[in-house]
C-alpha cells in the first residue's frame, strides 16, 4: 500500500516537474510547481517526515509560492504567452546535458547497494516520534545539537529580509 | 708662500731641531672651511638664483648695473670665498710651524667618526696630519687663496658669480679631503669630488654647448682612472682588509718585491693617477678643460686637481718603490707624455692650449719623479709647478680679460685667447708681463728660478736610478732621462714663443681695440706677484746637496739643502729602504759621464739658448691673426691637430662602443629583452581575451557551464 | 522505498536542471531551482530514513534558505524588470567582459 501510494506520488511529482518546465504561462508553471510540491509531501510523509510533510505544504507550497504568484501578477506577466523556450541547437544541447545527468546519476545509482523496507534510521526516528510527537522529534535536535546553525538561520533570514526590501525600495526610488 | 720660506730658512736646514709632541690645532677647520664657504656662496647663489640662471642661459650677459649697486648675493662671495681659503691657510700656517719645531715620525691621525662599518672593515672620517699632506694643503689653500683673490676681479662681472664662488669652495673642501684623509677610502671621497667639482667648473658657462661637452669629456675620461683607483683599493683591501694608509703601509713588509700583487696594485693605482693627472692615454681630457673659467684653469687644472696623482704616488711610495714594473711604468708614462705633450705645444695658438698642453708636459716629469722613486723631487716640482703654472695661467687670465675687455668694446668677435691676434701686450700690461717671464724661466728651467732646480732634479734622479747597482732596467731609464732632457728643450721653446707671440712684436688687436687693453686691476695683479716671488725663490727650500757648495747653489750662501728632502723624509723613508735594499745606491753620474752639477751647468745654458734662439727666431717670424692665417701644412698641421688623438680615440674607441652600446640597446635590449618582457604581456593578454569569451554576461551561459562543471566533478567522484 | 526515493530524487533534479538550462524567464528558472532543492530534499529525507534525523534536520534548513533566496531573488526580479520591462534573462548580459 505505502509502496504504490509512493509511486502514485512519485508520478505526479515527475509530471508536474515536467509541466512545469514545459508550461507556456507562467503562473502555469507556477500551479504545475504546486502541485508537485504537494506530491513531494506526501512522498516525505510515506517516509516518516510529517513535519517536513507540512511544512512543505504550509511554507512551500501555500508562502513561497504565493510570493511567486504575487511577483507574476505584480510584473503583470500572467497572460503572457510568448515563446520562452530556447530553441535549436541551444535546447539539443541542454537536453544533451540534462541527460549526461541522468546517466551519470543512474550509473551512481546502479552501483549503489539496495536496502530493503526502511533502514535503521526509520526505527530511531519512529522511537523518538513514539516518544516526543512528530514535532518535538526534530525540535529536539534543532534547539539542542544544532542551536548555533539553527540561529544563523534565523541572521540569515533576517538579512534576506532587509535586502529584499533594501532592493525592491531603491527600485521604486529610481 | 714667503712664509714657508721664512719658517724654513729659520730651520737651519733641519726640520726637527727639538723634539715634542705636535699639537694639531684645529684640523677639523681648514677642512670645514671651504665646506662652509659652498654652503654660503650655494645659498646666495640660490637666492640670487633666477637671474642670474636665466642671463646664462642666454649667453652670459647679464646687465648687472654699476658695481656699487649690485645686489648683496652678488658682492657677499668676494668676501666668503677668498675669505675662507684665507683663514684656512692661516689655520695651516699655524699647523706648519708648530710641526716644524717637533720630530714626527709617525703621522698624526686625527679621527672624528666612524663614517663605515661593515663587519670587520671600518673606515673612519679621519684627517692624517704628516709633512705630505701638509705640504699639499699648504699649496691648496695658499694657491688656492690667491687664486680666489684672482677670481673676484676675473669673474666679478659674470652673472653667475656666486654660483662660481659656491663651486670653487666645494673644490677646496674636497681637494683637502683628498690630502688630508687618513685612508685611501677617504681620499676617494675628495678624489670623486674634485672630479665633480672640475666637471662642474669646465661646464661652468653651460649654455655654450662645447664647454658643457668639455665637462662631459673630463668627467667621463675620469671614470675610466677612477676605475682603476678602485679595483686597487679592492686588491689593497682584500689583501690587508683596510684601507687606512697606517697599517697598510704598515702591512707592506709581508709583500714580495716585485710580486705580481703589489705590481697590479700600483698599475690600478696608476690608471686612476693617469686619469686625474691627464697622463697619456688619459690626457685628452685637460686641453678640453681650458673652456671653463681661467683661474679654474689655475686652480683644478694645474695647481692642485691634477696633481692629485702624483700625490698618490708619492703617498704609496712604498708600495711603487716594491714593484720596479710599476715604477718603470709611472715614469715611462711620464716622460712619454711629457715629450709628447711638449711637440703638441709648440703650433697651438691659443694662449690657454699652450698652457694645458705644458702642464700636461710638466705632470709627465712629475710622474717621471716619483716612478724613479725620486719621491720628494716629483713633490718638490709639484709645488713649483703650483707657482709658476698658476701664474701662468692667471697672467694668461689677465691677458684674455683685458682682450675679451678690448673686444667688447668694439663688439668684435675675434677670438680673445688666440695669440695670433695678441701681439705687443707688453706695453699694456708691464705686470703681467713681467710676472709670466718670470713664470716662463722658471718653468723653462733657467737658473735660479724655481724651476730649474726641482725639473732639474727629477732628470738628474732619472739618470742616477738608472744608474743603480741593480736596477732593474739601466738602458730604459737613460732613454727617459734623454727624453727628459729634450722635453725641457722644447719646454723652453714653446714657452718662449708663447710670450713673444703674446707679448712683442706689433699689436694685431686692432688699433681700436688696441686703446681698450688695460693692466688687470690689484686684485688680479696682486696675486701674480705673490706668485712670482714663489717661482723665484721655491727652489731654492731643496737645493740638492751636490750643488750647494756650487756656482749654483750661491756658492753654499743657502743655509739648507734639500729641505724639502729631509721634511718628506718620514713618508719615504720606507720607500727608501726597499728601494736601497733591492737596487743599491743610485749612481752619482750622467749615462754618458759627467756629474750632476755638470748637467745642471749643461742643462740651463742649454734652455737658454733656446729661450733666446726662440724668441729670435718666433720674433722675426711674421705673424698674422687669426682671420687671416693660412692653415697649416706638413708636420705642423698634425702637431696643430695633437696629433689626431681625439679623431683617433673616436675612431677606435669611442664609436667602436657606441656601436656596442647601439646594438645592447637596439637588439639586445629592444628587441630581445623587451621582446620577451613584451610577449609575456601578449601571452597573457591574448589569454585574457580568449578566456573573457566565456564571460558573455548571459545567465543561461553561466548555467550552463555551471552545469558542465558539475557534471565533470561528479563523472570524477563516480570514475 | 529508500531505493524509488532517489531514483525520484534524480528525475526530479535532471528536470530541474533541464529547466533551468531551456527557459529563459527568470522566474520560471527560479522555480526549476526550487525543484532541484525539492529533489535534494527528497534525497535528504529518504538519507534520514537510513541514517536518522539529521537527514530531516538538514532539509529544515534547505528550506529556510530556498525561502531566504526565493525573497532576494524575486526582489531583484522585481529591480530588473523596472529597468528593462523584461525578465527574460537573454535580455541583459551586465556582467559582460
Amino acid at each position: 500500500m505505502t509502496v504504490f501510494l509512493f509511486y502514485v506520488f512519485a508520478g505526479i511529482a515527475i509530471g508536474a516537474s515536467i509541466g512545469v518546465v514545459i508550461a507556456r504561462s507562467p503562473v502555469g508553471s507556477l500551479l504545475f510547481m504546486v502541485t508537485a510540491l504537494a506530491a513531494i509531501a506526501g512522498t516525505f510523509v510515506l517516509m516518516e517526515a510529517h513535519f517536513l510533510a507540512a511544512v512543505q505544504i504550509i511554507v512551500y507550497a501555500g508562502a513561497i509560492m504565493v510570493l511567486f504568484l504575487f511577483v507574476i501578477m505584480l510584473l503583470n506577466l500572467g497572460h503572457e504567452a510568448q515563446r520562452d523556450l530556447k530553441g535549436g541547437a541551444f535546447a539539443v544541447v541542454s537536453a544533451g546535458l540534462a541527460g549526461a545527468m541522468a546517466g551519470l546519476l543512474a550509473l551512481q545509482l546502479r552501483g549503489s547497494e539496495v536496502v530493503a523496507g526502511s533502514g535503521a534510521g526509520a526505527e530511531a526516528i519512529a522511537a523518538a516520534n513514539a516518544e516526543y510527537g512528530v514535532v518535538g522529534a526534530i525540535a529536539r535536535p534543532l534547539y539542542t545539537t544544532y542551536v548555533v546553525p539553527f540561529e544563523i538561520t534565523g541572521i540569515l533570514l533576517l538579512v534576506a529580509i532587509v535586502g529584499a526590501v533594501a532592493l525592491a525600495k531603491r527600485g521604486e526610488q529610481s | 708662500m714667503t712664509a714657508l720660506l721664512t719658517a724654513a730658512l729659520a730651520q737651519g736646514g733641519s726640520p726637527a731641531a727639538e723634539s715634542g709632541a705636535f699639537e694639531p690645532f684645529l684640523p677639523g677647520l681648514i677642512v670645514l672651511l671651504p665646506l662652509l664657504g659652498f654652503l654660503a656662496n650655494g645659498a646666495l647663489a640660490l637666492a640670487h638664483g633666477r637671474d642670474s640662471a636665466n642671463a646664462v642661459r642666454a649667453g652670459g650677459e647679464l646687465d648687472l648695473g654699476e658695481r656699487g649697486s649690485r645686489p648683496l648675493t652678488h658682492t657677499l662671495p668676494s668676501w666668503i670665498g677668498p675669505g675662507v681659503l684665507g683663514v684656512a691657510f692661516v689655520i695651516t700656517l699655524v699647523n706648519f710651524t708648530r710641526m716644524l719645531g717637533v720630530e714626527l715620525a709617525e703621522p698624526v691621525v686625527v679621527s672624528y667618526w666612524t663614517w663605515m662599518a661593515t663587519g670587520t672593515f671600518t673606515v673612519d672620517a679621519a684627517l692624517q696630519l704628516d709633512q705630505l699632506s701638509f705640504l699639499m694643503m699648504m699649496i691648496v689653500t695658499g694657491v688656492g687663496f690667491l687664486i680666489h683673490l684672482f677670481s673676484v676681479g676675473y669673474m666679478q662681472d659674470d652673472a653667475g658669480y656666486p654660483r662660481y664662488f659656491a663651486f670653487l669652495n666645494l673644490f677646496v673642501f674636497f681637494m683637502l679631503v683628498l690630502v688630508m684623509g687618513a685612508s685611501y677610502a677617504l681620499m676617494f671621497v675628495g678624489w670623486e669630488g674634485v672630479g665633480l667639482c672640475s666637471y662642474l667648473l669646465i661646464g661652468f658657462w653651460f649654455s655654450d654647448k662645447e664647454k658643457a661637452d668639455a665637462g662631459k669629456k673630463a668627467f667621463i675620461v675620469n671614470r675610466i682612472g677612477d676605475f682603476g683607483f678602485l679595483v686597487a683599493m679592492f686588491l689593497l683591501y682584500t689583501t690587508f682588509g683596510t684601507l687606512d694608509f697606517v697599517p697598510v703601509f704598515d702591512g707592506t713588509e709581508t709583500l714580495v718585491y716585485g710580486g705580481g700583487l703589489v705590481t697590479a696594485i700600483t698599475l690600478f693605482f696608476f690608471l686612476g693617477a693617469a686619469g686625474k693627472s691627464a697622463q697619456i692615454p688619459l690626457y685628452v681630457w685637460l686641453p678640453d678643460a681650458m673652456a671653463g673659467p681661467t683661474p679654474v684653469s689655475a686652480l683644478i687644472h694645474a695647481a692642485t686637481m691634477v696633481t692629485a696623482g702624483v700625490y698618490l704616488v708619492a703617498r704609496s711610495s712604498v708600495l711603487f718603490a716594491l714593484s720596479p714594473v710599476g715604477g718603470a711604468t709611472v715614469a715611462g708614462v711620464g716622460v712619454l707624455t711629457a715629450l709628447f705633450a711638449a711637440t703638441i705645444a709648440l703650433q697651438q695658438h691659443d694662449i690657454k692650449k699652450v698652457l694645458a698642453y705644458s702642464t700636461v708636459s710638466q705632470l709627465g716629469y712629475m710622474f717621471v719623479g716619483v716612478g724613479v722613486g725620486a719621491y720628494a723631487a716629483g713633490v718638490f716640482h709639484l709645488m713649483t709647478h703650483a707657482f709658476f703654472k698658476a701664474l701662468l695661467f692667471l697672467g694668461s687670465g689677465a691677458v684674455i680679460h683685458s682682450m675679451h675687455h678690448a673686444y667688447h668694446h668694439t663688439h668684435s668677435h675675434e677670438d680673445a685667447q688666440d695669440m695670433r691676434n695678441m701681439g705687443g701686450l707688453k706695453a699694456h700690461m708691464p705686470i703681467t708681463w713681467i710676472t709670466m717671464w718670470i713664470a716662463t724661466l722658471a718653468i723653462a728651467g733657467i737658473w735660479p728660478l724655481a724651476g730649474f732646480f726641482s725639473k732639474d732634479e727629477i732628470i738628474w734622479q732619472a739618470a742616477a736610478f738608472g744608474g743603480a747597482e741593480t736596477a732593474p732596467y739601466p738602458l730604459l731609464y737613460s732613454l727617459y732621462w734623454a727624453m727628459a732632457l729634450v722635453a725641457a728643450m722644447l719646454t723652453a721653446f714653446y714657452m718662449t714663443r708663447m710670450m713673444v707671440m703674446t707679448f712683442h712684436g706689433a699689436n694685431r688687436t686692432g688699433t681700436e681695440e688696441a686703446k681698450h687693453l688695460h693692466e688687470a686691476p690689484a686684485i688680479m695683479w696682486v696675486p701674480l706677484a705673490v706668485l712670482a716671488v714663489g717661482s723665484v725663490f721655491g727652489g731654492w727650500i731643496n737645493v740638492p746637496e751636490a750643488l750647494r757648495t756650487s756656482v749654483l747653489g750661491f756658492g753654499g750662501a743657502l743655509p739648507m739643502s734639500e729641505w724639502l728632502h729631509h721634511w718628506l723624509e718620514p713618508i719615504t723613508a720606507r720607500a727608501h729602504e726597499v728601494q736601497l735594499e733591492h737596487l743599491g745606491e743610485v749612481a752619482h753620474a750622467a749615462p754618458i759621464g759627467g756629474g750632476e752639477v755638470a748637467w745642471a751647468i749643461i742643462s740651463t745654458v742649454a734652455a737658454l739658448a733656446v729661450v733666446v734662439a726662440a724668441f729670435r727666431v718666433v720674433g722675426a717670424q711674421k705673424v698674422v691673426p687669426a682671420a687671416q692665417s693660412p692653415a697649416p701644412t706638413g708636420f705642423a698641421k698634425v702637431l696643430y691637430n695633437k696629433y689626431y688623438v681625439d679623431e683617433h680615440y673616436d675612431r677606435f674607441i669611442v664609436r667602436p662602443i657606441l656601436g656596442a652600446s647601439r646594438f645592447c640597446w637596439k637588439v639586445i635590449d629592444a628587441t630581445i629583452i623587451d621582446g620577451t618582457v613584451n610577449a609575456v604581456g601578449w601571452i597573457a593578454k591574448g589569454l585574457g581575451w580568449g578566456v573573457s569569451m566565456f564571460q558573455t554576461g548571459s545567465v543561461n551561459t553561466y548555467a550552463f557551464i555551471l552545469t558542465l562543471g558539475v557534471l565533470v566533478i561528479l563523472g570524477v567522484s563516480i570514475f | 522505498m529508500i531505493n524509488e526515493a532517489l531514483v525520484l530524487s534524480a528525475i526530479i533534479f535532471v528536470i530541474g536542471t533541464f529547466g533551468v538550462l531551456v527557459r529563459r524567464n527568470a522566474i520560471i528558472m527560479f522555480l526549476c531551482i526550487e525543484l532541484q532543492l525539492n529533489a535534494v530534499n527528497v534525497a535528504f529525507v529518504a538519507f534520514a530514513n537510513l541514517y536518522g534525523i539529521e537527514g530531516q534536520i538538514f532539509v529544515f534548513f534547505v528550506m529556510t534558505v530556498a525561502a531566504a533566496e526565493a525573497a532576494v531573488g524575486l526582489a531583484i526580479i522585481i529591480s530588473i524588470f523596472r529597468h528593462y520591462e523584461t525578465v527574460d534573462v537573454g535580455s541583459f548580459n551586465l556582467l559582460k567582459w
